[in-house]
């Protein structure tokens, strides 16, 4: 069967958004080529989790069977992704830039022989040839690339997190479940995962925020992410950072916003002492409204923003942060 | 037993150059060197060599570094011997020019399996030209190696690595037996910086520089898996406003009051 495979993945909430978001890729494919989209997920997959896939958009759901798989190692994840595809012989196959989704994309390629693009933004079939354009950010988004895959299928795609908004859920559409024993060899497993580590989780959480306050280099220290803070707290928003602010370990790295940060898509971003690199603004382009307080006017962070104050944030901020306190009380 | 570490490190465009200085020749599809900012060795790159001196501070290491390429600046890539790397490899020559992904980590492993003795194969993340984290993994795949990716913590202990491998939401832990192949990442901490005594040791060592022949490569696989049809700069169609005041308080103030006028608080 030709068609278009969707690795998906699942934790105890349901399908991940990220799978969501591939499924409408791929019926936006199919719309044009009028293939069939199939997603494969992994392990002890409740029903649930295969009719809320069929509801956004998969036209079956392969769950991929085996001991190997409850574990969610990797090693155990590439071998069945690239069982399923070698059994169904799909056109293209999608993954998400998640973790798993990352890596398991060039994995499975390289096993299958053919090409991989990392990290899409737009994924297009043309008409006449019938085969998938990507466009990919590179050079930390300076530029864009478009790409073919010349060679055999499958055409092995990674697709940027929130680049795609998932379809509305619909109850109505049918779709089959299909059980597959994958059978792994457990000598594919090379690695083991000892402990998992959570960082503590405190107020809202960046990539769902609705506003986010993000600071940089500019601010000199921890210390003024206090007032970052309490503009977050002001706004039922998070606070996030650039790399440079990890880096310097003014916050911890899960706040790093950007291309190898996290993906934020808030309503507002406010940025203060944020150059706006190009790798920093992978992460925030999907920010409706942009808002800069920045020293330089020339920085690149204000080709971006909305509306921008060219200041010193120690005389912007406090005022700044009293009048919205007056305004959301009022 | 001191540990054979090789450290795959790219020379590429200084992801710093000012986004003005930024260019792409529209007739080779590449992005033009811009005049006097010279390369650097990919970032994470740098973290990956940082993480093999640690291996070599804590139990002793013999490090080699080795890049694929054309072009390359010496001075940019003996900045890995003088953090204090033992052994330099360049494979070099218009063939293994410009290659992608999946053709590099063929040309890497075919260098890593003429190396021969190696416990470690440590790489960057990804390298800040392309960003495409794709060329460990097939380095992995291809040596059927284990493969540990996104890591900011290498620990090698008897016939095997305990690697801390950053998540979304803080680390899990995980190990596996030698060799294997780790990909690097910021958090490990910065990368040391050369000093006077290792930036003498670098400049009397001659790097070992092979080509495609002294590899025996198949010059088939080289060829890319994926076409390039265009590559170009972006442009944003956003015009941003400036909100002005008597001083940089009162701008504060009216910047509030214009959030509020778009309804945005
Ligand atoms: C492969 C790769 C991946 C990367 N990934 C990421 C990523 O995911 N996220 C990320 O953020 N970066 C990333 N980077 C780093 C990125 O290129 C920049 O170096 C980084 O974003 C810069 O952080 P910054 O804007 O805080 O610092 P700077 O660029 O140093 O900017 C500081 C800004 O503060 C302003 N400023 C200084 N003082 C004041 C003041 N008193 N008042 C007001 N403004 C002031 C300055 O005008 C300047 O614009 C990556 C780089 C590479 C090569
Ligand atoms: N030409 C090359 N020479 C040496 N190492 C490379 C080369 N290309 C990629 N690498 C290694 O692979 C990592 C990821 O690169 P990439 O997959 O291109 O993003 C880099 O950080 C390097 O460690």
């Amino acid at each position: 069967m030709a068609g278009i495979l969707v690795a998906g993945e699942w934790n105890e909430d349901g399908l991940q958004s990220s799978t969501a978001e591939l499924l409408a890729v791929g019926r936006s494919l199919a719309s044009v080529s009028g293939v069939q989209v199939y997603v494969a997920v992994l392990g002890s997959v409740p029903e649930s989790v295969s009719h809320e896939a069929i509801s956004l958009g998969a036209d079956s759901v392969y769950v991929l069977r085996d001991p190997l798989l409850n574990e969610g190692g990797l090693d155990a994840a590439v071998a069945a992704f690239e069982a399923i595809c070698r059994q169904t012989g799909p056109e293209v196959m999608l993954f998400a830039k998640t973790a798993v989704g990352s890596e398991a994309g060039p994995r499975v390629a390289f096993r299958l022989g053919v090409g991989a693009a990392q990290d899409c933004i737009k994924v297009e079939v043309e008409a006449d040839s019938n085969r998938v354009v990507v466009t990919r950010p590179v050079y930390g988004g300076n530029a864009m690339a478009r790409l073919r895959f010349p060679g055999a299928d499958p055409q092995v795609i990674v697709v940027r997190g929130k680049a795609y908004e998932p379809l509305t859920a619909d109850a109505t559409r049918q779709g089959q479940v299909v059980p597959v024993d994958v059978s792994l060899d457990p000598a594919v497993v090379k690695s083991r995962r000892v402990e998992t580590v959570k960082a503590e989780a405190a107020g809202v959480r960046l990539e769902d925020a609705s506003v986010v306050v993000g600071g940089g280099r500019g601010l000199g220290g921890p210390e003024p992410f206090e007032q970052l803070e309490e503009l977050a707290r002001l706004l039922g928003g998070a606070v996030g950072a650039s790399r440079a602010v990890c880096d310097a370990g003014w916050l911890d790295h899960g706040c790093q916003i950007g291309l190898t940060g996290k993906t934020i898509t808030p309503n507002l971003y406010i940025t203060v002492g944020i150059s706006g690199a190009s790798q920093h603004m992978a992460g925030c382009s999907g920010a409706k409204h942009l808002v800069a307080i920045n020293k330089d006017a020339d920085s690149n962070i204000f080709k971006a923003a909305s509306l921008g104050v060219v200041g010193d944030w120690k005389a912007v901020l406090p005022s700044f942060i009293e009048t919205v306190r007056e305004l959301v009380k009022s | 037993m001191a540990l054979n570490v090789i450290v795959c490190a790219k020379q590429v465009m200084d992801p710093e150059t000012p986004i003005s200085a930024f260019k792409i020749d529209p007739d080779t599809m590449r992005v033009a060197p811009a005049a006097g900012v010279p390369p650097v060795v990919n970032g994470f790159d740098e973290n990956a060599v940082e993480a093999a001196l640690r291996l070599k501070d804590e139990s002793g290491a013999t490090i080699t570094v080795i890049s694929v390429g054309n072009g390359f600046v010496m001075d940019v890539m003996k900045k890995p011997l003088s953090m204090g790397a033992d052994r330099l490899v360049l494979v070099e020559g218009d063939q293994v020019a410009d290659l992608d992904s999946a053709a590099t980590a063929y040309v890497l492993s075919e260098t890593i399996k003429k190396i021969e003795d190696y416990d470690l194969i440590l790489c960057g993340r990804q390298a800040s030209d392309w960003d495409n984290s794709q060329v460990p993994l097939g380095i992995a795949e291809i040596l059927g190696l284990p493969c540990l990716t996104v890591v900011q913590k290498v620990k090698a202990h008897g016939d095997g690595v305990v690697v801390h491998r950053s998540l979304d939401d803080g680390y899990e832990v995980v190990e596996a037996g030698m060799p294997a192949v780790v990909t690097v990442s910021n958090e490990l901490g910065e990368p040391r910086y050369p000093n006077l005594r290792g930036i003498m040791a670098a400049s009397r060592k001659a790097p070992t520089v092979w080509t495609a022949e002294d590899l025996n490569l198949d010059i088939g696989r080289l060829a890319p898996s994926l076409e390039l049809i265009d590559l170009f700069i972006p442009v944003s169609d956003r015009r941003c406003e400036f909100v002005q005041g008597e001083d940089d308080a009162d701008a504060g103030r009216k910047l509030a009051l214009r959030l509020r006028e778009e309804k945005l608080l």
